[in-house]
């Protein structure tokens, strides 16, 4: 694909996260002042509420994503500049590529799954 | 994006020197360090917060190792980082797509320079995220 395409979407996914990242740091960090979800959302109970709700899943894998590509694709840039040869670009383009991906499923599959189901399979 | 026909001869070494350069040389070093350092949380608070999967014995757990003095400080210096480079990232989109740099004009002497208009915005950015800096400051250590 081409930078310009892929520099395009790096700063679409840079306007998604300043919303959700901003959202999850008032939720979660700005707690006692703003108090959103309480003062207490690491507590376990206000985890598994989040669990359950349909908006905190879809937006916590939209987050996932997006940051996922905005990072890595970063971070593809900081590496790109040194001027490394053909063969090390792609190497560097298809690892990255893989890390992203591999993060992305098991993200995903940690937010949709109900809060203890990996530990209920066969028990 | 790959460079084409201008190496960079400075290599990481042009992060910090190499140049007389102006003020927002140091935000786009200090933009690099902080996207660095987020990533790296970042997949660390993937593996983390993972643990809500296998239940509340797993997060509890996790939560436990997380904590502490050390660990509270470790989070506001991400915190402070995510304020600093969302604050700067909104000042690069907004550079990138053309506005807050002045309209072309003559190049007549004495030259001037979009410089000094971006200076302002710059300056803005740095004040902007001190100030979200702080407040979170307020809650990771006095409001708790």
């Amino acid at each position: 694909m081409r930078d310009r395409t892929l520099w395009t979407w790096h700063i679409a996914a840079g306007a998604v996260i300043l919303i959700l990242l901003g959202m999850h740091m008032a939720i979660m960090h700005l707690n006692q002042s703003l108090g959103l979800f309480g003062p207490e959302p690491l507590a376990w109970e206000s985890v598994a509420e989040r669990a359950t709700s349909l908006f905190f899943t879809v937006t916590y894998v939209l987050l996932l994503g997006a940051a996922l590509y905005h990072g890595f694709y970063g971070f593809r840039n900081i590496l790109f500049e040194l001027n490394p040869g053909a063969g090390l670009r792609r190497t560097i383009d298809v690892g990255l590529s893989v890390l992203g991906l591999a993060l992305f499923a098991f993200g995903t599959w940690a937010a949709i799954a109900a809060p203890g189901a990996a530990t209920m399979v066969g028990g | 994006m790959a460079s084409r026909g201008h190496p960079n001869r400075l290599g990481i070494w042009g992060w910090v020197g190499g140049g007389s350069w102006g003020f927002e040389r140091y935000l786009y070093t200090l933009h690099r360090l902080t996207g660095l350092a987020l990533l790296a949380y970042f997949t660390m608070h993937i593996f983390v917060t993972s643990t809500r999967a296998l239940g509340p014995d797993s997060w509890k757990q996790a939560m436990d190792v997380v904590s502490g003095p050390l660990f509270t400080l470790g989070e506001f210096l991400v915190f402070a980082a995510f304020a600093f480079h969302a604050v700067n990232g909104i000042r690069l989109a907004i550079i990138e797509l053309g506005y807050a740099v002045g309209k072309p004009i003559e190049p007549v002497y004495p030259y001037a320079t979009s410089v000094g208009r971006q200076r302002r915005l710059a300056s803005a950015v740095l004040m902007i995220a001190a100030v979200i800096a702080v407040w979170g400051g307020l809650d990771f250590f006095v409001l708790k």
